[in-house]
């Protein structure tokens, strides 16, 4: 739980910036956050949002390691150049926006980078917020050995055909069948993407395959409720999710 | 993209960011998650050339009331150029 650190406790973390061999070996930039100190970790790959690879995420992979998690958040969007990351992002999104498969690979990359870590336990989640959240539960779906995911929010879920492009050929929710690993859920139920409906079809079709999940959904709080750099930001309901997901993780990656 | 609302169009101008003035080829419409400003959507206006590099763009964001204001008065001002002989369909930016 957060701030439930004992004040004679050594709490540290180290973080860099470091290159590894993403999707087809391409070495891209990743951020890691690892806690200080023997021991080894459960691992997190930090799937980054549609505002690119930013100082939030920064923000939000220390968190996770004071907490006792070693992440590794990739910078999928390495290979389309750099500069400030919202100006890269404006890039990416004149150009249809990142591939799947490229984000995919790029994590499958991330997580047998963690598993080679001398200081990771083996148990490694992915999660992610936005359409980092989408991408998060794609990768948990098509890449074997995560052991949980977490979809913050994650808009394109469900989508129709219409809202699919080159770059998203494929709606998660199609590959649930194929989901092996439990997965929670924290949405807004004043968001429009993911929409109150499409977060009931996205639990329908869970049921239906009879899969490990968690959805939790608050009132008062849209998209991007973390966000505490912007007015979406909703301290509650924020918090309560903080501890949903510490839970979620010490259930399922603890050995 | 969270919403998928973008569209793109290759054009031929000028605009003056971080590395002063330079040459645009394309224009970005989309309507998504702002960088600044209190919205959780708004259209996103970007004239770049990325061929220089990432930062080579002038990005504007509006609301969606300020964006209809302004195809309004562009639309207007296309017009009025064109009604008063200004801008000869040869003409183009060179």
């Amino acid at each position: 739980m957060w701030n439930s650190f004992r004040t004679d406790a050594q709490v540290s973390i180290e973080t860099e910036i470091i290159r590894y061999p993403g999707g087809g070996g391409d070495q891209i930039h990743a951020y890691i956050a690892r806690p200080r100190g023997a021991g080894r970790h459960p691992g997190v790959v930090l799937v980054h949002h549609m505002p690119g690879w930013d100082e939030f995420y920064q923000e939000f992979a220390e968190r996770l390691a004071r907490h006792g998690y070693l992440v590794i958040c990739p910078d999928l969007y390495c290979r389309f150049g750099h500069g400030t990351s919202d100006d890269v992002t404006a890039k990416v999104r004149s150009q249809g926006g990142v591939h799947d498969d490229s984000v995919v690979a790029d994590c499958g990359a991330a997580l047998a980078w963690l598993k080679a870590q001398p200081d990771c336990s083996g148990k490694v989640a992915i999660m992610g917020t936005c359409s980092g959240g989408r991408h998060a539960l794609l990768a948990a779906s098509r890449v074997p050995g995560f052991a949980a995911v977490v979809d913050l929010w994650g808009g394109g879920v469900v989508a129709s055909p219409d809202q699919l492009s080159p770059a998203r050929p494929v709606a998660p929710i199609d590959y649930t069948k194929d989901l092996q690993v439990p997965l929670l859920g924290l949405f807004g139920n004043d968001d429009r993407s993911p929409s109150p409906d499409q977060v009931d079809l996205h639990e329908a079709e869970l049921r239906k395959y009879g899969k490990d999940y968690e959805f939790h959904r608050y009132d008062g709080a849209g998209h991007g409720f973390f966000y505490y750099h912007t007015p979406n930001y909703r301290p509650a309901q924020t918090m309560d999710a903080w501890g949903k997901i510490f839970a979620f993780f010490q259930k399922h990656l603890s050995d | 993209m969270c919403t998928m609302i973008s569209n793109t169009v290759r054009m031929r101008g000028a605009a003056k960011g971080r590395p002063g003035w330079f040459g645009i080829t394309q224009a970005t419409v989309a309507f998504d998650h702002p960088v600044n400003g209190g919205l959780e959507h708004a259209v996103l206006l970007d004239f770049s050339n990325y061929a220089l590099e990432p930062g080579a763009r002038v990005a504007v964001e509006l609301d969606l009331a300020s964006a209809r204001a302004l195809v309004d008065k562009l639309t207007a001002a296309l017009d009025a150029a064109e009604a008063g002989g200004f801008a000869p369909d040869a003409e183009t930016w060179r």
